[in-house]
């Protein structure tokens, strides 16, 4: 009931565009590959759900592409935060590198790992996701096993605890919440590896493919419906993240939700 | 004085180099001995040195020169024997634990054995009257109430010496009084040695046995006050002749002392805190 009222504003505001959007298209006869109506693409959708462009199977692959990409990048984005945390020295190695990889325009990774891990395999998507997923992890994680306050680590340290136990009962736990941060920032990041890998070619069954060959086909609507779902895929991951949260840090002040009181 | 000595300190000088600015005495020539059972307040302005010291006796910084030895043992000896349990300003507990898991921490760390570590944790959790709140989380509990999760910790395994480091400072007036009753029952109850930090007269001199007044820049101990107020001290003892007496005794102690140490209190608090910890 609650969840009904708080959220209410937003689903009358989205009922309310869609109805406008609608109207506006049809009596401004507005041509459907500039913009295409709410209902022609609703239509594109169903017509195209599981056969013709199959944007049901195509939606499967892309989420499977994006969260092999989500596995791999926060293993390699966790594992690195762990030994820079341990060795000042590895993290002034792996630090400037793991920014420069940052830095690369996913666009112009995206043909390179086609070309290094099969143009036509997931595997090649899952690394581009894995690129983009890697860093926020990584540095997120990184700044929960070091941002502890210095008077917990005084208490430890009047306890005699050695770095392992300091490690575990500490730092970890502390690195939950900007663990989570990061996951979330991922979801998004690896789907949007996924589909811009898929842009520069893969097997047709996918949502990026499906965007490149109907806009060339001037099929907006079914480019829309594609778009549409690709962003349904995301919130559906991020939601995922936000209820392992619940679960895992039901003690945190983002979780709590009571940061006005 | 009773007993043998738990804390002993001897011709003690610590130093802080402060960026900029060069060398600082926070603490010199500090002579100090305290016996088994004592109750002594280290009182005195702010940036006098006092937290330093209380951080040197419980090894959470080193002496620049002297000697501080903690149950006849050097006081890093000390500090891994486990021979002290410390409450600080703030309550330090850790959000992702419950009020229980809290004062577990200590007996997880020194590993003993399961039964064992409820039994103590239900005992510690009654003496500060707080059975009733085991699940809840620090969150959901007032300062006072986490201040006294937090003292429950450092009793927990059964130190032979309680460092407090103004642990009631943050806390409203009518809560402090009730806590310097509780920490006093406590005190009474476990025999413990208790060395404790303030900055607030009625309060060293209500909990204490002697209470030390210090100087600042350098930091010393000027005079030492014994207070010789009957036990059990009550609601009653606050109205005592002989408290006001001894309250204006350690206000007479600390005067002339204030007014040219605020400047440099941010430079040295900074310095000390990085100091403190490697």
């Amino acid at each position: 009931m609650t969840a009904l009222r708080r959220n209410l504003p937003a689903i009358v505001v989205f009922f309310t565009t869609l109805v406008l959007w609608e109207v506006v298209i049809s009596s401004l006869d507005v041509r459907s590959f500039i913009l295409p109506a709410p209902s022609s693409i609703a239509n594109a959708l169903v017509e195209n759900w599981d056969v013709g462009y199959q944007i049901w199977p195509a939606a499967q692959t892309t989420f499977l592409e994006a969260a092999g990409g989500m596995v791999i990048g926060t293993v390699l984005g966790v594992l690195i935060a762990l030994v820079i945390s341990r060795w000042t020295l590895a993290g002034d190695i792996a630090l400037p590198v793991a920014v420069a990889i940052s830095a690369i325009p996913i666009i112009a990774f995206a043909p390179i790992a086609n070309n290094w891990f099969g143009v036509l395999s997931p595997t090649s998507k899952m690394v581009i996701a894995a690129v983009l997923v890697f860093f926020p992890i990584m540095i997120n994680v990184l700044r929960g096993l070091t941002e502890v306050p210095n008077s917990s680590l005084e208490l430890m340290r009047s306890y005699a605890a050695g770095s392992m136990a300091v490690f575990r009962k500490v730092r970890v736990p502390n690195a939950l919440p900007f663990f989570l941060t990061g996951l979330k920032v991922g979801t998004t990041l690896a789907l949007i590896g996924a589909v811009v890998g898929e842009y520069f070619g893969g097997l047709n069954v996918a949502l990026g493919r499906i965007v490149v060959q109907s806009a060339s086909r001037l099929s907006f609507e079914v480019t829309w419906a594609a778009i549409i779902v690709a962003s349904v895929v995301g919130i559906a991951m991020y939601l995922l993240i936000v209820a392992i949260e619940r679960v895992a840090i039901p003690w945190h002040p983002a979780v709590r939700g009571d940061r006005i009181s | 004085m009773s007993g043998q000595a738990v804390v002993h300190v001897a011709d003690v000088t610590k130093t802080f180099d402060v960026p900029g600015r060069g060398t600082m005495t926070a603490l010199s020539g500090i002579d100090l001995l305290i016996g088994q059972g004592e109750f002594v307040s280290l009182i005195g302005p702010s940036g006098c040195g006092k937290s330093t010291l209380l951080r040197l006796i419980g090894d959470l910084t080193v002496p620049t020169s002297g000697t501080v030895m903690v149950n006849g043992k050097p006081a890093q000896q000390a500090r891994v024997d486990r021979d002290y349990g410390i409450v600080f300003q703030s309550p330090v507990l850790f959000d992702w634990r419950n009020v229980e898991e809290n004062v577990r921490l200590p007996l997880e760390l020194i590993g003993t054995e399961k039964a064992a570590r409820e039994a103590r944790v239900t005992e510690m959790l009654e003496l500060v009257e707080l059975s009733d709140f085991r699940r809840h989380h620090p969150y959901q509990l007032s300062g006072g109430m986490q201040q006294r999760v937090s003292i429950a910790r450092a009793l927990a395994f059964e130190p032979a010496l309680l460092l407090m480091d103004e642990p009631f400072g943050a806390l409203d007036e009518m809560t402090r009084e009730r806590m310097n009753s509780e920490v006093l029952k406590v005190w009474a109850q476990t025999g413990i040695t208790v060395v404790f930090v303030t900055h607030s007269i009625p309060e060293a001199v209500f909990l204490s046995s002697r209470v030390a007044v210090m100087s600042a820049r350098p930091g010393r101990i000027t005079k030492v006050v014994d207070i010789d107020l009957p036990r059990p001290r009550t609601v009653e003892t606050r109205e005592n002749r002989r408290y006001f007496e001894l309250v204006t005794e350690v206000r007479e102690a600390l005067r002339g002392m204030d007014g040219r140490v605020e400047a440099d209190d941010a430079a040295l608090d900074r310095a000390a805190a990085e100091g403190g910890i490697g």
